[in-house]
């Protein structure tokens, strides 16, 4: 049975969201633990997750 | 594929709506089997395409056909240049000297003088695309939030002349300069370089900013949600980069230093793949992130008319509402990633790196 | 893809990148470079102003610590004078009491000794007087014993009684 690529897209989608989740989280348990280094943190996280919504995005777009 | 969470939300024969929704649309032939609520569902779903959609006149209110035509400039063996209006929406084929054209898909074709447009077998036309750099609702919109853009930040600068606190609304403008200044460009660049890439960085920010704001406006004039224009952006960051490089950036592309030797060969190429991926990164970024935000605010939107039960309707009403504010902020944290990104991308470039 | 690919419109993208460019050098020569300069300038003064405030702190705390020092040199003489005059007067007193003990004792003595000495007067007049009272009683009595015959001749009796004539 061929499964569709939009099902594939969709995984991918899925695994962004939770990595991006899971980044967002740490950086909340970071700044929680260290708030004077805040901006650090938000500018490392959202290096991160803006790499990993370049993953997400090039994943829909190969659909 | 973009218009598809629409249709899961909106009905179950989604894939007969979708079949037929280009020919509801454009053409107004009815397929006899679809059912009214089908038919509406795919009218929306064209609505909301063609809002997402470049066009060559400005609508302002699309269901009253109230706008006005723009410019259209073609080069097809010579220039031609005449007003949108001559398309009458697709309807009818436009001549110009002794060229004939036609708007289908809003796209323009050249056509013979009855407008016949041959289709390959994927149902695409055939026919020839004339070079077009028409004035079109985004080159407008572009060019009138250019000007806006200019002006305000004119004065701005005025206001500096004769003393030197900012007054009124540069109260409000200039903790976003020093923003861009204090934390995207110099933790990215470093004191050293930064002041070079200054007016690009701020140019960009208040360029998306600005944009993804008018984009956020009924007037369906997103433009960022345009490939074409992040593209744009993205080229530039990319040659700036590549252009204001220092010796060591293209060290750690080619050789990277600290490695083994055959790690420097594997790396290399993964390195230089990476020196596009990041601009193409840049630029699939902002414009998924503006196409999704309209088509999920759109098709809420659309949602509150295929609801007919009132406690839905306020529901939707209130998550509309909801994904409005959200998007401000999308509008304003796309252009903040877009420009911190860039500077992150300048800062690899002038990198000096003495550690090693 | 291919959609994207498809929807890629030229014209945007040429119009795109002209009017950037050209707002990126209009912003640059009107809006940024104005700013920036102002900005900066406006910083610099401030960083200025703040290294003069802190230059005039350390001023003002230098000239308080020796006003300070002055302050307390000052106590300190005020106090050393105070001790000093507290000591005078304590010398002073002690002085005039020791003197006055003096004084005091001295008179006691001069009385007393006057007092001894007119006891002693008193006692001699006292004594001359109580000679010539006894002499002028002796001298009365014997007028009255020897004022008749009789008793002149009783005392010679007695008289030549007494005389034993061994």
């Amino acid at each position: 049975m061929e499964i569709p690529a939009i099902v594939g897209a969709g995984l991918v989608v899925i695994g962004a969201g939770i990595g991006i989740g899971r980044i967002g989280g740490s950086a909340m348990d970071a700044i929680a633990r260290q708030p004077e280094a805040t901006n650090k943190i938000q500018t490392a996280m959202l290096i991160a997750a803006a790499l990993i919504e370049g993953i997400g995005f090039a994943a829909l777009f190969a659909v | 594929m973009l218009i598809s969470p629409f249709a899961l939300f909106a009905n179950h024969h989604e894939d007969k709506a979708e079949h037929n929704e280009e020919e509801v649309a454009h053409h107004e032939e009815v397929v006899v089997e679809l059912t009214e609520a089908e038919k509406k569902a795919a009218k929306r779903k064209a609505y909301i395409k063609h809002h997402l959609q470049d066009s060559y006149d400005f609508t302002i209110w699309q269901a009253k056909g109230i706008g006005f035509p723009l410019p259209v400039i073609l080069w097809d063996e010579g220039l031609h240049l005449f007003s949108s209006s001559k398309f009458h929406h697709g309807e009818t084929v436009a001549e110009s000297k002794g060229n004939f054209y036609k708007l289908y898909h809003g796209k323009i074709y050249k056509t013979d003088a009855e407008g016949t447009i041959s289709y390959d077998e994927h149902h695409h036309p055939t026919n020839a695309k004339p070079l077009d750099f028409s004035i079109t609702k985004n080159v407008l919109t572009i060019m009138l939030v250019g000007l806006l853009i200019f002006f305000v930040f004119k004065r701005f600068a005025k206001s500096y002349s004769n003393n030197l606190v900012p007054r009124k609304g540069g109260k409000f403008l200039e903790p976003l300069v020093l923003f861009v200044r204090d934390e995207i460009a110099i933790p990215n660049i470093g004191k050293k370089h930064y002041r070079k890439y200054m007016s690009y960085l701020l140019t960009v920010f208040f360029f998306i900013w600005f944009l993804n704001l008018a984009g956020m406006t009924p007037l369906g004039i997103g433009v960022t949600n345009n490939i074409a224009v992040t593209f744009g952006l993205a080229l530039i960051t990319f040659l700036i980069t590549q252009f204001t490089s220092k010796k060591d950036y293209w060290g750690h592309i080619f050789w990277m230093p600290g490695v083994p030797v055959p790690m420097k060969f594997v790396l290399a190429p993964i390195e230089l793949l990476g020196v596009f991926i990041k601009p193409f990164a840049l630029m699939i970024r902002l414009y998924a992130n503006m196409t999704a935000g309209h088509i999920v605010l759109m098709s809420l939107i659309g949602l509150l008319y295929v609801f007919t039960n009132w406690f839905a309707k306020g529901a939707f009403l209130g998550l509309t509402l909801f994904l409005s504010i959200i998007e401000l902020l999308v509008a304003f944290l796309q252009a903040y990633i877009f420009t911190m990104l860039t500077a992150l991308y300048f800062g690899g470039a002038v990198a000096e790196h003495d550690d090693h | 893809m291919e959609q994207l690919l498809n929807d890629f419109s030229v014209g945007l993208f040429f119009w795109q990148t002209i009017l950037f460019v050209v707002l990126l050098f209009l912003l640059r020569k009107f809006a940024w470079k104005p700013i920036l300069n102002a900005v900066n300038e406006r910083e610099d003064s401030i960083k200025s102003a703040l290294d003069s405030a802190e230059d005039a702190k350390r001023e003002m705390a230098k000239l308080k610590s020796t006003n300070e020092d002055l302050l307390n040199e000052a106590r300190g003489e005020r106090d050393a004078m105070l001790k000093d005059a507290r000591d005078m007067k304590d010398k002073i007193v002690a002085e005039a009491k020791v003197t006055a003990n003096e004084q005091a004792d001295r008179i006691v003595a001069e009385a007393r000794e006057s007092i001894q000495h007119e006891k002693m007067a008193a006692i001699t007049e006292l004594k001359n007087q109580v000679a010539i009272l006894s002499i002028e009683i002796a001298e009365k009595i014997l007028k009255e014993e020897l004022s008749s015959a009789d008793k002149q001749k009783t005392i010679i009796d007695n008289v030549v009684k007494d005389i034993n004539l061994n």
